[in-house]
């Protein structure tokens, strides 16, 4: 399943979109008072990279991610796919969030076929949602509705609802966070494996440095709200990886230092 | 419970040789399934004896047949009971029911005797079974005219207010603006019972059909609205995230997001306006209209007609019992994907 060569996933490259992150700094206002959650992140992203952003917990990971997918703009900098300028949602950058969020008054087959259905092109190309659904094995469950199905299979739900638009960019929101461990692993080379064949650029929040380094070309580590970029750490290993790998095992362990964490090491 | 795995155990363990303990056990098995329906038998053949074996203290024409009835719902009780494994769901249908059944035959037994046989209870304002039967069989064309008038009436009337009550809350969920104006007129108008509003609404409006029209919408349209609202305003920010992400624009937010995010409130609000639509119908045919149900009571409250009163109460019980039915299917059938419903 994974069996691609790198070749062939450079062969994909031009589908994926490029990403510029400019001078981003972000705020949110409690009480009156102004929070600031990023402070001037800078990033640029190749087209079909699969970057990791590693960070603890409520450092701003998130907030970066649905700065990406447009839902909220920044205070300041700019945010550009391909040097259009990001000022609101869009189909060809999907968000994978960590609660699947499938619309319970749907089935699997019609949660699938919420973003073609929204952008009105569902009828001539219903195709893509059954085939979206043979990509995450799910076929059998098209008419079963999302409280029939366990954690994984709502999770593999919502990456072919997000699949399905065919998009230039894939964000990922800690999505294997709620899993439980075994399933974690079979969707990380899942995701790995659909990477590869469909070369999107793909942007992974996580906070498990093991996943990280298992998934992305590139490790972004942040520092604690609000975040900045602590380091950049190329992977340079081809897929598919080991996790007991001593080359990622060191990066690891230079990751747990840089969050502070190299005592329980 | 004890006693019985007990006695069971006891049974198994004498094995074959003991033949009365297990034809006793056989017996035992038969009477816990079958025991309330015989039972049932009995006691409609106990009403049918009560309606025959004495003479009545009034004048009804119907205490004969009545009795005849009595025995054949006995002769279907019985013969079912004893049947029941051959008849299916039917059968099973019927052991399940017979101890209502049972009950049933007994208050009917009891009613009888209490009031056409020895008038214990006094006549006529406690008429026998008979005489309601009677007004169902002779003053049939007038209750069905009734019955069609109070349907009529509303089901317009909680069409009309069901509809515009949903619109508004879906409206005051959605948009702030709407929201700023209607929202204080709501809380203004709304909890003022639609009653209260009679004697205005049967001057202004040009006739006590619109009036009532209006008065049922205004007592449905209250709770919907609300509850539309509250359904509207509830729905997780992270379901219109998702759809944004994949390319929704604010039509289908609301269409195909917002609203069957709030139909489970929505149904709710269906729900509590049904009730307080039916208390404003009989008001009002009560007083204004010269049809419905409604009508009828207050006609035979006039004439002193009660079995009249009671045959139009049991009509109306069995109306607003199956509208509420009919609304608790419709919303099965809608809200498919909902677990753990109220059940009706």
């Amino acid at each position: 399943m994974v069996a691609s060569s790198l070749a062939q996933s450079i062969a994909y490259r031009a589908v994926g979109a490029a990403l510029d992150i400019e001078n981003v700094s972000h705020a949110f206002d409690i009480d009156g008072a102004a929070l600031p959650v990023l402070e001037d992140v800078s990033l640029i992203v190749e087209p079909g990279e699969f970057i990791a952003l590693l960070g603890p917990s409520g450092c701003g990971k998130s907030t970066l991610l649905r700065l990406v997918a447009g839902l909220d703009r920044p205070r300041s900098g700019a945010l550009r796919q391909d040097d259009d300028r990001i000022t609101g949602p869009d189909p060809s950058r999907v968000v994978v969030f960590q609660d699947p969020t499938l619309f319970p008054w749907r089935t699997v087959w019609d949660n699938v076929a919420l973003g073609l259905e929204a952008q009105g092109i569902l009828k001539s190309h219903r195709q893509r949602v059954d085939a979206a659904l043979d990509l995450v094995g799910l076929s059998a469950f098209r008419n079963a509705y999302p409280h029939q199905l366990s954690g994984g299979m709502a999770q593999r739900v919502a990456l072919a609802r997000a699949l399905v638009n065919d998009p230039k960019i894939l964000v990922l929101d800690e999505p294997l966070g709620k899993l439980d461990s075994l399933t974690r692993i079979t969707m990380q080379a899942e995701i790995v494996a659909l990477w590869q064949r469909k070369g999107f650029t793909t942007l992974l929040v996580t906070h498990d440095a093991e996943e990280a380094l298992f998934l992305a070309n590139r490790v972004i580590v942040l520092s604690d709200r609000p975040a900045r970029i602590k380091a950049d750490i190329r992977v340079e290993r081809s897929y598919p990886r080991h996790r007991g790998d001593p080359h990622l095992a060191e990066l690891r362990k230079q990751i747990l230092t840089l969050l502070g964490l190299d005592a329980t090491w | 419970m004890s006693t019985y795995s007990l006695s069971d155990e006891t049974a198994v363990g004498a094995g074959q040789s003991s033949g009365s303990a297990s034809r006793k056990q056989e017996l035992g098995n038969w009477l816990r399934t079958s025991g309330a329906g015989v039972a049932a038998g009995v006691a409609w053949v106990a009403f049918g004896f009560s309606c025959l074996l004495w003479d009545d203290l009034g004048d009804w024409s119907r205490t004969q047949s009545l009795g005849i009835g009595a025995f054949v719902i006995a002769a279907v009780a019985l013969l079912g009971t004893f049947s029941a494994d051959f008849l299916g769901s039917a059968g099973s249908a019927l052991r399940h029911r017979a101890p209502w059944l049972l009950v049933l035959g007994l208050f009917l037994t009891l009613w009888e005797i209490a009031t056409a046989k020895f008038a214990w209870f006094p006549l006529p304002f406690f008429p026998p079974p008979q005489a309601i039967i009677e007004v169902y069989t002779d003053d049939l064309p007038k209750l069905l005219d009734s019955v069609f008038a109070s349907i009529r009436l509303q089901l317009g009337g909680y069409v009309v207010g069901a509809a515009l009550g949903f619109l508004t809350g879906v409206s005051i969920g959605w948009s702030r603006g709407v929201g700023y104006w209607v929202h204080p007129v709501l809380r203004f108008i709304g909890p003022l019972p639609a009653t209260a509003w009679l004697p205005i609404a049967f001057f202004t409006f040009p006739s006590s059909w619109s009036a009532s029209t209006f008065l049922i919408a205004l007592a449905t349209g209250f709770p919907v609205t609300v509850l539309t609202w509250s359904g509207v305003a509830s729905v997780s920010n992270a379901y219109y995230d998702v759809a944004r992400t994949l390319g929704a624009k604010p039509s289908f937010l609301v269409l195909k997001v917002a609203i069957p995010a709030a139909l489970p409130h929505v149904f709710v609000g269906l729900f509590m306006g049904l009730g307080s639509s039916f208390a404003v119908l009989v008001v009002a045919e009560m007083i204004g209209v010269k049809a419905g149900l409604g009508w009828y009571l207050q006609w035979a409250q006039g004439w002193a007609a009660y079995a009249n009163m009671y045959a139009a109460l049991i009509v109306m019980s069995l109306l607003c019992s199956g509208a509420i039915t009919l609304l608790f299917k419709t919303r099965d059938r809608l809200l498919v994907w909902q677990k753990g419903v109220v059940k009706w």
